[in-house]
């Protein structure tokens, strides 16, 4: 396997008397997508907050990119090229679809501390912008104030903010959630376009998608990794069917 | 030209402005009211540019005018009076005080923004009240304009006039194009979701801090401005009602655009001239006006027309 993208080194988190994140190491290979399922409340999210630096942990290290980077801030692993998207859909409401994503070629593209030329009209950044928006099949809403999209445009247009900061690494936290069954044909179909080109790390509760689209999958119960692997080795293990016994909507048995 | 469109009432204002002393206005009465009005709305812009454009909103905006206004004071009692010398001290001065306090506010948000930016113009104005040397809290008089190139043509009413005005044009054209550049996008993105632009790299505090010390820049020159106009600067100018004056006309404006800060101040100082002289009781039907336009104007006067187009449309 070559050099892992991440690696997460015994990672711990408590809040209080709850160890939301107990003893996790996963590497994380280039061009992989990787898919971290577990029930309601195995910690998913508190994981996706701790790899992206929303928060802190209590011990452990996490390495990205050949870089220790577990004292830093959000905002300086993103400039790393660690590119995250939230469950909850975080757009900027009052800016076009163009605007959004040319934010994030701008992030990318030196300082932003440029006061005179105005920034709408740097080619540059919105050549790169409207890549990245055709990417996720949004080109033509470029100049749609992204407040007034509908749930499932908004979701693709997250996917394209993380494209544009062409990111080694993109983290996203239930990129389907709330999505309707035909938004999520379509944005599983986008994910999978960028298998190979892009790593990816993602959090999704819809199964059947994630057994379509993951290359691993890992299994988080109460904040600890019980398993590591491909679908099928994932699909076959007892302690993940055990974790899972009750919960209807996982497809674990069946073949999808 | 997107924006010159939406900001086209800002431009017919500044236009009426310019008219204003060869269409009948050009007694030395309304001459000095409409300075005073280009003045704060010189400072309102300002103060609109980091509440709309970066979301904080202050409550000691008035100290800057203080720090520009005292800089004409202090340098007066040197007897340094050359334009080109007070207008740069009082800027810097301003921005100084913005960069000091600014660096400590900005490190919180909402309201206690709002209280610690409070707290900083409290205590510009306790410090102006007891400076003794320049007359405390009765205030001190300029022994005259200050000089441009030794001449004293500042005193002329109509070259003063089109100097507010100057001043007042070239502030909404600099937040303007700052709002519009890449550092404004940013400033604009912190606003509107910080946590994204957090996560695509962007630390706010040095892009925040920046705005507010731009911002204290330009409030220290219309204190340059104020102090002249008046020839009189005392502690009262720069009390915290003042700082909430400012920030009630960006909100009557409406937050919009910059000519919202415009419209704002331009109302306010208007409306309060000729409430004061039909009745003495006048701050009575102000202050109801005032609730009435924050109740039903939410995007402000700058909105109005919109507001009632929609009205209208729907019968």
């Amino acid at each position: 396997m070559a050099e892992a993208v991440l690696a997460l080194r015994s990672l711990r988190k408590r809040f209080g008397a709850l160890t939301v994140t107990d003893d996790v190491s996963l590497d994380v290979a280039p061009g992989e997508i990787h898919a971290i399922i577990g029930p309601n409340g195995a910690g998913k999210t508190t994981l996706i907050n701790e790899i992206s630096g929303v928060l802190p942990i209590d011990s452990g290290r996490i390495l990205f990119a050949g870089r220790d980077v577990t004292g830093l801030p959000l905002h300086r692993r993103a400039r790393l090229g660690l590119a995250r998207s939230f469950q909850i859909t975080s757009i900027i409401p009052a800016f076009s679809a163009l605007e959004n994503t040319a934010l994030a070629v701008q992030a990318g593209d030196g300082t932003s501390f440029r006061f005179f030329r105005p920034a709408a009209t740097e080619r540059r950044l919105n050549t790169a912008a409207m890549a990245a928006l055709d990417q996720v099949g949004l080109a033509h809403r470029a100049a749609t104030p992204a407040g007034a999209m509908s749930h499932g445009e908004k979701r693709q247009l997250e996917l394209a903010i993380a494209l544009a900061t062409q990111p080694r690494l993109l983290l996203l936290d239930e990129p389907l959630a709330g999505a309707g069954p035909e938004e999520t044909e379509r944005l599983v179909g986008l994910l999978r376009g960028l298998r190979g080109r892009y790593t990816i790390v993602l959090v999704e509760h819809d199964m059947q998608a994630v057994f379509a689209m993951a290359d691993r999958i890992s299994v988080l119960v109460y904040g600890r990794l019980i398993a590591t692997g491909t679908p099928d080795r994932i699909r076959e293990n007892p302690e993940v069917r055990a974790a899972y016994l009750g919960e209807d909507d996982i497809p674990l048995m069946a073949s999808c | 030209m997107g924006w010159l469109r939406k900001e086209a009432p800002a431009l017919l204002l500044l236009a009426a402005l310019g008219l204003a002393p060869f269409a009948g206005f050009g007694e030395g009465y309304i001459l000095t009211l409409l300075a005073r009005a280009m003045i704060l709305a010189m400072a309102a812009v300002s103060l609109s540019f980091i509440v709309g454009g970066a979301g904080l909103v202050s409550l000691g905006h008035a100290a800057m005018l203080g720090f520009g206004a005292y800089a004409v004071v202090i340098l007066d009692d040197l007897q340094v009076v050359d334009a080109m010398v007070v207008l740069p001290v009082a800027m810097l001065a301003a921005a100084g005080f913005a960069l000091v306090t600014g660096a400590i506010a900005i490190r919180t948000s909402g309201v206690h923004f709002i209280m610690i930016t409070l707290a900083f113009g409290q205590m510009a104005f306790f410090t102006a009240s007891s400076l003794s040397g320049y007359g405390g809290d009765d205030g001190y008089t300029l022994y005259a304009r200050s000089e441009v190139n030794g001449t004293r043509i500042l005193s002329d009413r109509l070259v003063f006039h089109f100097v507010c005005l100057g001043a007042l044009t070239a502030s909404w054209l600099l937040c303007h194009m700052l709002l519009a550049s890449r550092f404004g996008r940013v400033l604009r993105a912190v606003r509107g979701n910080p946590m994204r632009a957090q996560a695509l790299g962007f630390s706010p505090y040095p892009y925040r801090l920046t705005a507010y010390v731009i911002a204290g820049a330009i409030g220290g020159a219309a204190g340059f401005l104020f102090a002249n106009a008046t020839e009189f600067v005392a502690p009262a100018y720069i009390s915290w009602q003042r700082s909430g004056e400012l920030l009630f006309m960006v909100i009557l404006g409406g937050l919009s655009g910059l000519h919202g800060a415009l419209i704002g101040a331009l109302g306010f100082v208007l409306l309060e001239e000729w409430l004061a002289h039909q009745w003495e009781h006048w701050r009575m039907i102000f202050g109801v006006l005032l609730i009435l336009a924050v109740l039903f104007l939410p995007h402000g006067l700058a909105g109005l027309p919109a507001q009632l187009g929609r009205m209208l449309r729907r019968g």
